[in-house]
């Protein structure tokens, strides 16, 4: 990432520049010997005032553009910050290895643990690389194949989610969406280990849910969940794209949304001004869960662990009866 | 009285309905544009007598089609969809509810229940395209979900015709989780030896496809039938040029290797028979393969 060049979003230029202003004001003061410690101090809590008026009020747009900023963590990130050690494994066994979900081993600690995620790229070329987070059929295969690894040597699973969605093209429909994320919705209710899901970018449709029927589901404080994307309900229902905000209002995808609705366990909460302000204090937030969810389930059964996890999503839908 | 019983009476009233074919209907074949008479099409299953396009059933066709005379028993009716979101596009979800209940005359877009084919018992679901293209909601999910366990719990084998164009966007996250909700039950059908077949018609496509309709232990799909994850007009856009021809069709996925084989409709029943009996009673009905062609 090069922090020159990556942009910020719009409402949250004010607070960039103001913190800009106060190192410029610190740099050039301590070149001169000068005191300004009372106006950084007064910078300071304008600092933070303005960025509880601004992100206390957040419409869910905003959030959908908090949930794709180009600064926010990854999972590579979450790797390095959270876990100890990892050895990256690769490949479905059938086809390639697909960049836009990474796989591995990974510590935390003293506990092994199975680790998957979507990859997003920093920059274009990595984008490109990455297919920008939208994995093909190999990809969610390959997941399968190290979680399927995983259950066998009785190690807990933990998912990062962060795609805009399964990638839509020939390739993909030749080799079988479809099927590679209906398996794997099939085959993680029936893992006999504990699987933990974290929703903390872009939770982009079946291509999302695909790496996340898990025990615990849970979805950092600005992260998205939805069926399809705004852009794509909006070209469907307003037959305009350009509607994509007020379908994302519609949607009602922001994580407060889809704890309501009974789909996900908790909201993690983010810094002030969005996980990409502060990844560390991001990651912590994610690993003191991780370790906590971890210790719980150690001591669960295998049966019930797949029991709960089934009722879990049967308990899933709202409607009328009688 | 809630604008649900209203809409239930409406059910009642339209299903009870007889419908006679009248001798002069027709209508204009979708593929090649014959002039089509209904009663004819009706003899013909409702295939075009001149290209072989398989035109759409209605619901009660597909059981008359697939189950054995007066075996049918519908179960878990009387669910209907709420508006948990409050969505609204240029018409609220809850109208467009109404108005669907109204028109269709039907619960949602699937029914479930119990039945009998060639004598074997089998729990069967049929979705209708005509109730909001088909589409997959809470409703959905907990229909084909309860008539999964009720098939693990009978231990009888499990069929779902599939038509629809994915997850219902008004219930947004929820209709996704109808994803993962059926799919997880097949996966005790699945450990437990009950088998599961899907039948996948046109067209059949989104989160669907990413779910149930791809699970069968046997995927058995109607001739030329749309399937697939993508829709055709998402994917164009994506790779900004044509799509090759006959992609995403039922030929294409038997050429992939998603679906076990194409059956024209004429063959559907005895087809499904000699496949159920292979896994229940493990008894050969085949039609001999000279008449099968
Ligand atoms: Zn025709």
């Amino acid at each position: 990432m090069n922090p020159k060049t990556t942009p910020w979003l719009e409402f949250e230029k004010p607070i960039v520049e103001l913190e800009e202003r106060i190192r410029t004001l610190e740099d050039s003061a301590s070149l001169r010997g000068l005191d300004v410690t009372d106006e950084v101090q007064r910078l300071r809590e304008r600092v933070m005032s303005l960025g509880r008026e601004i992100f206390d009020s957040l419409d869910d747009w905003q959030r959908v553009q908090l949930a794709r900023h180009p600064r926010r963590p990854t999972t590579q990130d979450y790797l390095r910050l959270i876990f100890d050690s990892f050895n990256e494994l690769h490949g479905d066994r059938a086809f390639r290895d697909d960049p836009s979900l990474i796989t591995g081993l990974a510590f935390l600690g003293r506990r092994p643990v199975m680790v998957i995620g979507h990859q997003k790229g920093r920059d274009t070329k990595s984008n490109i690389h990455r297919n920008f987070g939208m994995a093909h059929p190999e990809g969610y295969r390959k997941a399968m194949r190290v979680m399927e690894l995983a259950a066998r040597n009785r190690r807990p699973i933990v998912t990062f989610i962060d795609t805009p969605g399964a990638y839509p093209g020939l390739g993909a429909e030749e080799r079988g969406q479809g099927e590679a994320i209906a398996r794997n919705l099939r085959d993680m209710a029936a893992l006999p280990v504990p699987v933990l899901v974290f929703v903390t970018g872009e939770g982009g449709s079946g291509g999302a849910l695909a790496i996340g029927v898990g025990n615990r589901v849970y979805m950092l404080e600005n992260s998205i969940y939805s069926v399809i994307s705004p852009e794509g309900c909006a070209a469907i229902l307003w037959r305009d794209r350009a509607k994509a905000a007020d379908a994302a209002r519609a949607m009602k995808i922001t994580a407060r949304d889809a704890l309501r609705l009974g789909v996900i366990d908790a909201v993690l909460p983010e810094p002030t001004g969005g996980a990409h302000r502060d990844h560390i204090a991001t990651a912590a937030v994610l690993k003191s869960r991780i370790i906590a969810d971890l210790d719980e389930l150690a001591s669960v059964g295998a049966e019930d662990l797949r029991r709960q996890r089934l009722d879990k999503f049967l308990a899933m839908g709202i409607f009328q009866e009688g | 009285m809630s604008w649900i019983d209203q809409a239930k009476k409406g059910i009642k009233a339209i299903t009870a309905e007889k419908k006679e074919i009248p001798d002069n209907l027709w209508s204009k074949c979708p593929a090649c544009a014959d002039v089509l008479y209904h009663r004819e099409l009706a003899r013909n299953l409702w295939v075009c007598g001149n290209c072989n396009h398989h035109l759409r059933l209605t619901t009660e066709q597909y059981r008359d089609l697939l189950c054995d005379p007066g075996t049918w028993r519908e179960t878990h009716t009387g669910i209907i969809s709420m508006d948990p979101l409050g969505f609204k596009d240029s018409k609220s979800y809850e109208e467009r509810i109404k108005a669907t209940l109204k028109k269709t005359g039907r619960e949602d877009a699937i029914v479930v229940g119990g039945a009998e084919i060639d004598g074997l018992p089998v729990q069967l679901g049929i979705m209708d395209f005509e109730f909001m293209g088909g589409s997959m909601g809470s409703v959905v999910g907990e229909k084909i979900a309860r008539m999964l366990l009720d098939a693990l719990r009978e231990r009888q084998a499990a069929i779902i015709v599939s038509r629809s164009g994915g997850a219902r966007m008004q219930e947004s996250l929820l209709s996704l989780m109808q994803m993962a909700k059926t799919s997880a039950v097949l996966s005790r059908l699945r450990e437990e030896g009950v088998p599961f077949v899907s039948i996948l018609t046109n067209p059949t496509t989104g989160g669907v496809t990413a779910s149930y309709a791809s699970l069968g232990d046997v995927n058995i799909a109607e001739p030329k039938a749309l399937i697939g994850f993508a829709g055709p007009r998402v994917i164009q856009q994506t790779i900004n040029s044509e799509l090759p021809e006959g992609f995403q069709s039922s030929e294409f996925l038997l050429e992939h290797g998603m679906i076990d084989m194409i059956v024209p409709r004429k063959e559907l029943r005895p087809r499904l028979a000699a496949v159920l009996h292979w896994f229940v009673d493990g008894r050969d009905v085949s039609v001999p393969r000279a008449g099968l062609g």
